[in-house]
């Protein structure tokens, strides 16, 4: 393996020179840094194309580049569901109907509106489960990026740990969440830059879509066509893909999650909030391109791909795909990309960790009434107590096969019952406060007791894939019929209380916009026109 | 609060000229379909105009803010 790339001088030079920029811009930032509000939420005065770039930046960790690449070798095109229909209509749905409650209600934080909406212990358990399962997943990026370089660079494991998590901890520290931010777009340009000649070289040197399709196994090259049944790459009808990804998933991580979220809670207004989402559908409309493609052109131009040579594993694809590729120089900047990308994902769970911990557990429970420099000085503290957390976490993740398995197994425990929670919260204003509760523990604890039949063999299904969706999709049943049935036999809150919380209530209305190019429902239809077309070009 | 643009300018124009220089020094040529072209001075040149914009981005409003 190591024979294969050919790291010099200067590709090291880049990547030096790229951890300098990250780190001036958290020192440049510190100043700003007065209070909690500009340390968590950025002052709540960032542009529009900021927070959204930050918005697609913050989800552009391991899973994307290196899990979706990987995802692309393994199940074909049919890994762009994950985007096309497994992102962007909830990330419509967000902009459109949840960013005016989210927003409007000046709440600090997503378990902060369960809290206005139903109770504290709904409240608690969101943001004690939001806060393990953001360590979690920061673990999961600090260990993809050491992986990545023990491989090409043969750095060890401890050694890219400890730097990237001690790069991470510094630029987050000084300037909260707006270092955060501001270098997750700086990322997602590198990332851009550095990844887009990778498919266009491939395309051409292979002759082209349809000379790749050839080239590829039966059915790699459909979104839709095989989906009538679960005999396709992914192992999944289309049924399983609409309910689990498209609704459950998809929705429960997009809508509810708040390391997306709170890049959209830094934007200056409502309007810029609403744009946040859709802003960030955009690129992620042409993402595939950059992550899925590329998998697949692995596979067709590196015969070893997937093979049970470590080295080879499908999570190798991109790399190996730089490697094939990229001149030193070029290298650099492939590798700088890849190492933003995790650093962008362990930053953003590592802000939204922080900022639950300060004010929904530290200020809600531990310490109330102290002054705002007080949360300040925690927020800093809770930022490196979360990335030593993630060390620890990224050693966890060694024991998982696959990092796509263990993200999503956390996803379908954490993120789709609590949909169910919020889809009832802001619609339906019968739902009562205790009944959520129960919802969401009893939707959290069938997942747990699916994954547990999962890993006993009682429940089998065609790939890991499949089981993560009929897992969520589980999960999220569990919890809207508890959280309805229960409703019926506990007190609802007043309706006096729920005013600019639940649809109807609210007199909540859409983000006014000066031009065109600025209205939210504008942006959303022409979002969702291009996801069509491109479900129809690929079917 | 600092204008993002110019750090980001900032860093591609040196990455452009970094990868230019190099390519420059020590030609490589990537095989792409039927032609090869020296990757490192293309893509360096697409880096580093993309730096120059978004440095003179940044300038220009910052001239118009001071004015």
């Amino acid at each position: 393996m190591q024979s294969e790339f050919h790291v010099n001088l200067l590709d090291y030079g880049i990547i030096a020179i790229y951890f300098v920029f990250v780190l001036a811009i958290g020192y440049a930032l510190k100043k700003n840094m007065v209070s909690s509000e500009d340390f968590f939420l950025s002052g709540r005065k960032i542009p529009s194309w900021i927070t959204g770039l930050a918005f697609i930046s913050a989800n552009l960790g391991a899973i994307e580049v290196m899990g979706m690449a990987a995802n692309g070798a393994q199940y074909g095109l049919m890994t762009a569901h994950m985007y096309w229909v497994g992102a962007i209509p909830a990330m419509v749905f967000l902009a459109i109907f949840m960013m005016p409650f989210y927003y409007g209600s000046r709440i600090r934080s997503v378990p902060e509106y369960l809290k206005l909406r139903f109770n504290e212990p709904t409240r608690a358990f969101n943001a004690i489960s939001f806060a393990v399962m953001t360590v979690l997943m920061s673990g999961i990026n600090m260990y993809a990026m050491a992986l990545v370089f023990k491989l090409l660079l043969n750095w060890s494991m401890d050694a890219s740990i400890l730097v990237s998590a001690a790069v991470v901890l510094t630029y987050t520290i000084l300037g909260g969440l707006t270092s955060s931010i501001y270098n997750e777009v700086l990322q997602f340009f590198l990332v851009l830059f550095g990844l887009l000649p990778l498919p266009i070289i491939g395309l051409a040197n292979i002759g082209g879509w349809n000379n790749l399709v050839e080239k590829l196994p039966p059915g790699f090259g459909h979104l839709w066509a095989n989906t009538a049944t679960a005999a396709n790459p992914m192992g999944i009808d289309w049924l399983g893909i609409v309910s689990g990804l498209g609704f459950v998933l998809s929705f429960g991580y997009w809508c509810t999650d708040f390391l997306v979220i709170q890049r959209a809670f830094a934007a200056k207004d409502l309007n810029a909030a609403q744009r946040t989402p859709l802003i960030a559908a955009f690129p992620k409309i042409l993402f595939p391109a950059l992550t899925v493609l590329p998998g697949m052109l692995a596979l067709a131009l590196i015969p070893a791909l997937g093979s049970n040579d470590t080295n080879y594993s499908y999570n190798m694809a991109m790399p190996l795909l730089l490697a094939k590729y990229y001149p030193s120089g070029m290298l650099g900047i492939g590798l700088t990309a890849m190492l933003a990308s995790f650093m962008s994902g362990m930053a953003g769970n590592i802000t939204a960790f922080n900022t639950v911990w300060t004010y929904d557990i530290y200020q809600s429970y531990i310490a109330p009434n102290r002054s705002d420099k007080h949360y300040l000085w925690v927020g800093r503290i809770a930022t490196a107590c979360g990335i030593i957390v993630s060390i620890g976490a990224a050693y966890l993740v060694m024991n998982y096969q696959s990092i796509m398995d263990y993200m999503q197994m956390i996803f379908s425990f954490f993120n789709a019952p609590l949909f169910a929670t919020f889809l009832l919260g802001m619609f339906w204003r019968k739902a009562t406060p205790w009944a959520a509760f129960w919802g969401l523990v009893c939707g959290t604890l069938a997942a747990c007791v699916h994954q547990v039949l999962c890993s006993q063999g009682t429940l089998i299904y065609q790939s890991a894939m499949a089981g993560n969706f009929w897992r969520a999709t589980t999960a999220w049943v569990v919890c809207f019929v508890i959280t309805i049935v229960l409703s019926y036999f506990t007190k609802p809150k007043d309706e006096s209380e729920l005013h600019g919380l639940v649809w109807g209530l609210s007199g909540q209305a859409f983000a006014k916009a000066a031009v065109w190019y600025k209205n939210p429902v504008i942006l959303a239809i022409i979002v969702l026109v291009l996801t069509c077309i491109c479900n129809v070009i690929f079917w | 609060m600092l204008d993002l643009r110019l750090p980001i300018g900032i860093l591609f124009v040196i990455f452009g000229v970094l990868l230019i220089g190099y390519g420059f020094f020590v030609p490589t040529q990537t095989q792409i379909g039927q032609s090869s072209v020296d990757l490192n001075i293309c893509w360096g040149a697409v880096m580093g105009l993309f730096g120059l914009v978004m440095t003179m981005l940044a300038v220009c409003q910052k001239k118009t803010e001071a004015s």
